[in-house]
């Protein structure tokens, strides 16, 4: 797990050290490895990232009574007091078909990204102790984050299906194409949690604004509403709105989990190939460009 | 002065491996174990080397073989941000302003100097002790050599991976003792495979009950934890390790036993390097001592020589 760069005095050191170090082939530690090592490495680290994030979940519940349990409880709770406040004290007429499966689908699909943004975004900070005594590769903080949301996510995917059920939804094979739009939805989040790991190191003041960033992108993203039906007479900024990301992988599952939404209608979603494209694209590059943008800063990370 | 007061509060340059426990039975009484002082270090002590460090003397002594250099630390400096609050972490400019300063809208990053342009040479088969006050740069010199902390100036350059002993900060308090020898196993560097391989020897070594590897961390007592993350951490051996504070864990049994396998990993080890305030530690394991005040070498040699000049100034 070692740094190994060539060796080039930093400010401040001498020549002499330098050339003896290189003598007897001595390394200079703490540097930022090639990106193909450092991806190297990552995966000699894999098993640590899967039990680091299979730990972090067990022991958010260990110390209650219920134990486990809460990965299910709490998503239903979540959904019970959105459908409280939409679908009876907020209540407007355009709502799309079966409200009570569309908000499920929507506040538990949005939570896998609101997830990986909050806890991403503290995965080094909060780790500090950890950042200071042992070598890895400081990604494996922030993927741990993502695996252990993804566990979250397959015990609310299983509470969703239920509750799509209870709605009167029947089970289909459309329903597997969940699995695509939340390993881009995947992607997409892992590469946010990389920036929001690093931005947080260098100015600890973001993780105080994540909440409202979050709460802005809950509503602008369509979890209670579908986008079409409200921005779409809004020229370009309707245009912009619902290109973002997460209304497309949000219009992605619901597209598959619910039928009677399905068609091009005044509430109803209609995806086509470049909806799909989409997804991935956004996955693929954000992942891509929020584990540069960390490796970036790897060896800073110890720092502060 | 400001930079010296915020790092030697402690929390600042000290307490940062995240392990808090083992800092138990450090205040042995050093002076009466002492051989008879040798020259160089009464000469060291008549020259009134304080802890101020008014005089930085280097005192080369040959301890232990002197062929292959493992570690080179080349004036190395190592500062810390940190957002300090209050008028006096704020500085003179504080006192000038009034209460503006004190209160401004944004808060400048204020650095703690915690290594100074420190420069020496570690080698094959060295056991090197520092001392120093606590907030003395000790710890963070560690963190610097392990390549845990960046460097602001200067370089270190080693060999293979130093490795600090310590593992508490991986472990999670509401899990079990299995599943946590397991992390820390896995956070320590080993494979999958290893750690199964190595899980007995970890269990049996750390002597705690069977029954109580079920139970979250929590529940076990300051001593229990120390041992199984003792246990843990030496349970892999490097080529540099660095050693803070991980001495005095558990029972004076347990004291014994892990003393012994600081000595194995001593022997498989290159070089070690060991971190206590105890003294009678230092001087039983290591050759070669290293004193650090306020971030600064001021004597570096022989275990007597140091120790003496360092309890006569700490005595003053």
């Amino acid at each position: 797990m070692t740094s190994i760069l060539p060796i080039r005095p930093e400010t401040g050191a001498s020549q002499r050290a330098a050339a003896r170090a290189a003598e007897y082939g001595l390394v200079q530690l703490g540097g930022r490895p090639p990106l193909g090592r450092y991806i190297k490495e990552l995966w000699a680290r894999r098993h640590f990232a899967l039990e680091f994030a299979k730990s972090r979940f067990r022991s958010a519940n260990e110390a209650n009574r219920l134990g486990m349990a809460w990965v299910v409880l709490n998503p239903l709770i979540q959904a019970a007091v959105y459908g409280l406040i939409f679908g009876f004290i907020l209540t407007s007429n355009s709502k799309p078909h079966n409200y009570t499966a569309f908000l499920v689908c929507g506040v538990f699909t949005i939570g896998l990204f609101s997830g990986c943004f909050t806890d991403g975004a503290k995965s080094l900070v909060a780790n500090r102790g950890l950042v200071r005594t042992l070598h890895f590769p400081r990604a494996v903080l922030p993927i741990a984050t993502l695996l252990n949301k993804l566990m979250e996510l397959v015990a609310t995917t299983v509470v969703m299906c239920v509750i799509v059920m209870l709605t009167g939804e029947m089970p289909q094979l459309d329903w597997l194409l969940i699995i695509p739009a939340y390993f881009f939805l995947a992607l997409f989040s892992g590469g946010i949690a990389f920036v929001a790991a690093r931005l947080t190191v260098h100015l600890r003041d973001i993780s105080q604004l994540i909440p409202f960033i979050n709460r802005l992108i809950f509503y602008l993203s369509g979890v209670f509403y579908i986008v079409g039906n409200r921005f779409g007479d809004r020229g370009i900024l309707g245009k912009v709105i619902e290109a973002n990301p997460l209304n497309v992988y949000l219009s992605l599952v619901r597209y598959a989990m619910l039928e009677g939404i399905r068609g091009t209608g005044p509430n109803q979603i209609s995806i086509d190939a470049t909806t799909w494209i989409m997804a991935a694209g956004y996955g693929v590059v954000m992942f891509v460009v929020g584990f540069i943008f960390f490796w970036q800063a790897e060896g800073l990370y110890g720092r502060d | 002065m400001t930079e010296q007061t915020s790092s030697q509060n402690g929390s600042v340059a000290t307490d940062r491996s995240g392990e808090d426990l083992e800092t138990i039975g450090q205040d042995a009484p050093p002076a009466e174990e002492k051989a008879a002082p040798k020259p160089a270090a009464k000469k060291a002590a008549k020259k009134g080397v304080g802890p101020t460090g008014l005089k930085k003397i280097k005192t080369r002594v040959p301890v232990g073989p002197r062929e292959r250099p493992t570690v080179i630390v080349d004036n190395l400096h190592v500062t810390y941000k940190v957002y300090a609050t209050g008028k006096r972490a704020t500085g003179r400019n504080a006192e000038k302003k009034g209460l503006l300063a004190r209160t401004p809208g944004v808060r400048r990053a204020h650095e703690v100097q915690a290594v100074r342009g420190i420069s020496f040479t570690a080698y094959e088969g060295d056991a090197i002790g520092l001392v120093g006050t606590n907030g003395s740069g000790k710890s963070t010199l560690c963190q610097a050599i392990a390549g845990l902390v960046p460097a602001k100036r200067g370089a270190v350059y080693s060999e293979a991976n130093p490795t600090m002993l310590g593992v508490g900060a991986a472990l999670m308090n509401d899990l079990s003792g299995e599943r946590n020898v397991i992390l820390g196993g896995l956070a320590l560097g080993m494979s999958l495979d290893e750690v199964k391989s190595k899980y007995q020897d970890i269990v049996d070594f750390s002597g705690l009950k069977p029954e109580f590897l079920d139970y979250p961390m929590r529940t076990y007592s300051q001593g229990m934890g120390a041992r199984l993350r003792f246990s843990i951490a030496a349970s892999v051996s490097h080529q540099v390790l660095l050693i803070d504070e991980a001495l005095s864990v558990g029972d004076r049994l347990f004291g014994q036993r892990s003393e012994e396998r600081i000595r194995e990993l001593r022997e498989s080890a290159g070089t070690v390097f060991v971190v206590s305030h105890a003294l009678p530690t230092i001087t039983k394991t290591c050759n070669r001592v290293l004193w650090i005040d306020q971030g600064k070498l001021i004597m570096d040699g022989g275990v007597d020589e140091v120790i003496e000049a360092y309890t006569e100034a700490e005595g003053a």
